[in-house]
């Protein structure tokens, strides 16, 4: 997170680093780094995806009841926000590799836009949560089926995944603006424009965890 | 490459490059990022070492009379965080690979110098909360913070000492994520996979714990602070969680992490057998297959530490099954060693009386872990002094020895002076005494039933309680002169000329202590490793040989 943007400043412009003895090795480089680093995203993320099957497995019920408090409409809509988000994401990478700076300038513009009508929504939805009482913790209030405690669990979960997922997607904001800007100074051209193929790689996969959330968070036992 | 430089050092080296504290605490020369990270390990260890000596001295006598037992419950715990995640995790990974892993590829420096510069920063940040956790108090979970105790009944700073671990563990991804990207982009040309040294292939192993392991505690240190501040219910069967699903998530860390910190000794002690005995690695790709099947077979093992925690029997058999399978590949290590030394011209100087001190040692430690990996057994003597025991000979017996090995076997390349190698021998004849007049009897004790994280015990275990307590005061001698003599050599040391020791590998063609970018010119391989020809063994052996042979 912090590391994937200290990964960004580590690419200074065109200018070969003192450890590489090519671009195309600085190059690679990169971009293996950022996979590792998604790599251990995976890991991070797991330990609570262990943790949803176990409670999930144990308390069906409660995690339904707990899951039909949550709103499918706003869930949806953020899952489109996000998808459009990676289109134009992917436009931008293309268009950095075009060396256009007017399109990689409306691209990344546009990802942004969509990275904060996400976060957005999803401070709407906390809001409510918060206002019905089902924040965990001390106020929490569970009169519906199911085991409160159990339901509680659901709501710890929920909060944990999709308030870590959105704590990437503000620094993922963090660097849409730092690419807006370098992209704005024309910066990147058709030689290189690694940090926005790296950025590109992070915001693909910040998109695919949500991709994983939303079922699993939102559409438990809601068959039509 | 074959040519040995007996030139002096080089007037400007990577020492003396740069000067002002200022120089160190920006660089990004992976070879002064390695000495700062010597600096903070060796701050941590004399740390973890104070508390270890007020356990060992509590345990003097059957009575609680030293200290309380909540103070006793705080000791453990911090000598034990201390020791596992501020020393031994970082210890050689930090060090000697971040020193050795470009020069032995042909590199200028790791791929991402800046993220190495910052995963130091970090480390010291994680280590600033756990002084900060001792200063406010103290914390008494254990170094395992198992829950319940950890959320819902301890009074003492268990948030501030997962916080202290959660953000190390940032330290420890950025090095294996470093490492991984080195070693596959920044070879140099003709450095095929299999003509990499061993070290750099236990280094890899260990990177890959490092990225895959390292999230799941982070994440699960995590949960246990919001778990504490809120009462989630995760880990708290009154609230409808599970205690066991905690100890799921951290042994999946935990187990695989005492593989992170054993394989870079591992790696070391592969370069000492070869460098001392001046032959190849008998079977390298075993050797370094071995490496890769430990790192990954070492991630389904966790369970050997859940016997007796409601895991079902079925699982417990097969956790067991593969805890020993898990012990081959760390056995073909051994016998490859051995295979090479045998007929080898040993020359018997300090570091391989550490690789001896270390094939032992681990020898003992690995067969007892067999013992704790079968199920029947491990219930008499689980959470006694024999796991105590155990563990000591694997993390101080192995990976300490192979630091240490290590350590005076690179200090001429690191500092360009030579350490005084009767001073050395010594300390490592009364490291390896005291170290099994410390522990030897805890084996004796956890077979006999003393259980482990108590601070008084029965009058009957007292003889064996004092032959431990004298050891640890042998041991803390042992490690007191080599303290003494490495800060001498640093100053008084005879000056060390390229190749001190007749050794191949690449980090012995560079002049002792190498300059900033290492390679006046990317080198080109064109050989084997330890390609320790009759002609180079000749020509190193004329040179470089004042020691004794024995054969
Ligand atoms: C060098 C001299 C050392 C001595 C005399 C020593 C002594 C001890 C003793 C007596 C205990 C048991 C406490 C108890 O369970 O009642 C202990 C626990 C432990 N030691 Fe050491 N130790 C030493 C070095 C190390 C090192 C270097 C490491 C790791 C790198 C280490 C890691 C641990 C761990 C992880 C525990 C378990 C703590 C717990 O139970 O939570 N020790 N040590
Ligand atoms: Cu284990």
């Amino acid at each position: 997170m912090a590391d994937a943007q200290a990964h960004a400043q580590d690419l200074e412009p065109t200018a070969l680093q003192h450890q590489f003895d090519s671009l195309e090795q600085q190059f690679d480089a990169s971009v293996l780094g950022m996979w590792v680093f998604l790599v251990t995203e995976i890991m991070f993320f797991g330990g609570l995806f262990m943790a949803y099957i176990v409670y999930r497995t144990w308390y069906p019920d409660s995690f339904a009841a707990g899951s039909h408090h949550l709103d499918v409409t706003l869930g949806m809509t953020n899952t489109m926000v996000l998808i459009a988000s990676s289109l134009t994401m992917a436009l931008a990478v293309w268009a950095g590799q075009q060396g256009n700076r007017f399109r990689q300038v409306l691209f990344l513009g546009l990802t942004l836009l969509f990275g904060f009508a996400f976060l957005g929504i999803k401070a709407y939805e906390y809001w409510e949560k918060f206002q019905d009482h089902l924040v965990p913790g001390p106020n929490f209030v569970w009169d519906g089926p199911g085991n409160p405690h159990a339901v509680q669990i659901f709501y710890s979960l929920y909060f944990a995944m999709t308030g870590l997922h959105a704590l990437h997607m503000v620094v993922g904001a963090g660097i849409m603006i730092t690419l807006l800007v370098m992209a704005a100074r024309g910066r990147f051209t058709r030689q290189w424009s690694t940090p926005l193929e790296i950025g590109g790689l992070y915001w693909h996969f910040v998109d695919i965890v949500w991709i994983f959330l939303f079922p699993l968070l939102y559409l438990i036992e809601r068959h039509v | 490459m074959d040519a040995i430089d007996a030139t002096l050092p080089p007037p400007v080296n990577y020492l003396n490059a740069q000067h002002g504290i200022k120089s160190w605490l920006l660089t990004r020369d992976h070879k002064r990022i390695a000495l700062l990270y010597l600096f903070g390990i060796t701050f941590f260890f004399v740390l973890g070492g104070i508390f270890a000596a007020l356990i060992r001295l509590e345990l003097l006598t059957p009575a609680g009379d030293l200290m309380e037992a909540e103070t006793y419950n705080k000791m453990f715990t911090l000598h034990g965080v201390i020791m596992i995640f501020f020393f031994l995790i970082p210890s050689i990974p930090a060090t000697l690979g971040n020193f050795l892993v470009p020069i032995m590829i042909g590199a200028k420096d790791l791929a991402f110098p800046r993220i190495n510069l910052l995963s130091w920063y970090i480390y010291m940040v994680g280590g600033l909360f756990t002084i900060a956790v001792i200063v406010l108090g103290g914390v008494d979970t254990g170094w395992t913070f198992y829950t319940p105790y950890s959320t819902a009944a301890s009074n003492t700073h268990v948030v501030l000492t997962g916080l202290g671990v959660f953000i190390t563990g940032f330290s420890s991804i950025l090095t294996g994520l470093n490492f991984i990207v080195t070693i596959h982009r920044m070879r140099a040309p003709g450095m095929t996979w299999f003509r990499l040294p061993l070290f750099i292939w236990s280094h890899y192993a260990t990177a890959l714990i490092m990225v895959l392991g390292t999230p799941v505690i982070a994440i699960t240190v995590l949960l246990v602070a919001a778990e504490r501040v809120l009462h989630l219910g995760l880990f708290d069967p009154k609230l409808g969680g599970d205690p066991v699903l905690f100890q799921h998530l951290f042994w999946f860390y935990s187990h695989p992490a005492v593989y992170i910190m054993i394989l870079p000794a591992m790696g070391v002690i592969s370069e000492l057998v070869a460098a001392f005995s001046r032959k190849a690695i008998f079977g390298y790709n075993f050797v370094a297959f071995a490496s890769l099947a430990i790192a990954l077979i070492g991630f389904l093992v966790w369970g050997h530490h859940m016997f007796v925690s409601s895991q079902s029997v079925y699982a417990g058999l097969v956790f067991s099954f593969l805890s020993f399978l898990v012990a081959i590949p760390s056995a073909v290590k051994v016998f490859n060693w051995t295979a090479t030394m045998y007929k080898g011209s040993i020359s018997f100087q300090a570091p391989i009386m550490y690789v001896f001190g270390f094939m032992g040692l681990f020898l003992v430690g690995g067969l007892t872990g067999l013992f704790l990996a079968s199920v029947g057994l491990d219930v008499h003597v689980h959470d006694t002094y024999f796991v105590v025991a155990h563990f000591h000979y694997i993390m101080v017996g192995g990976a300490i020895m192979g630091f240490q090995g290590g350590l005076h076997y690179w200090w001429p390349k690191i500092f360009g002076r030579k350490y005084p190698e009767g001073w050395a021998k010594l300390a490592a004849l009364v490291i390896f005494v005291g170290f099994n007049l410390t522990f030897f009897p805890q084996f004796l004790l956890g077979y006999l039933g003393m259980p482990r994280r108590y601070y008084a015990y029965p009058p009957e275990f007292q003889v064996l309680n004092i032959m431990s307590t004298a050891g640890a005061s042998v041991l803390a001698i042992g490690y007191l002169i080599p303290a003494i003599y490495f800060a001498w050599s640093l100053k008084y040391g005879e000056l060390a000329e390229a190749n001190p020791w007749g050794a191949k590998g690449l980090e012995w063609t560079i002049p002792s202590p190498p300059p900033t970018y290492n390679f006046e010119e990317t080198p080109v391989i064109t050989e084997p490793p330890y390609n320790y020809t009759p002609e180079f063994v000749a020509s190193v052996t004329a040179a470089s040989r004042p020691e004794v042979e024995l054969g």
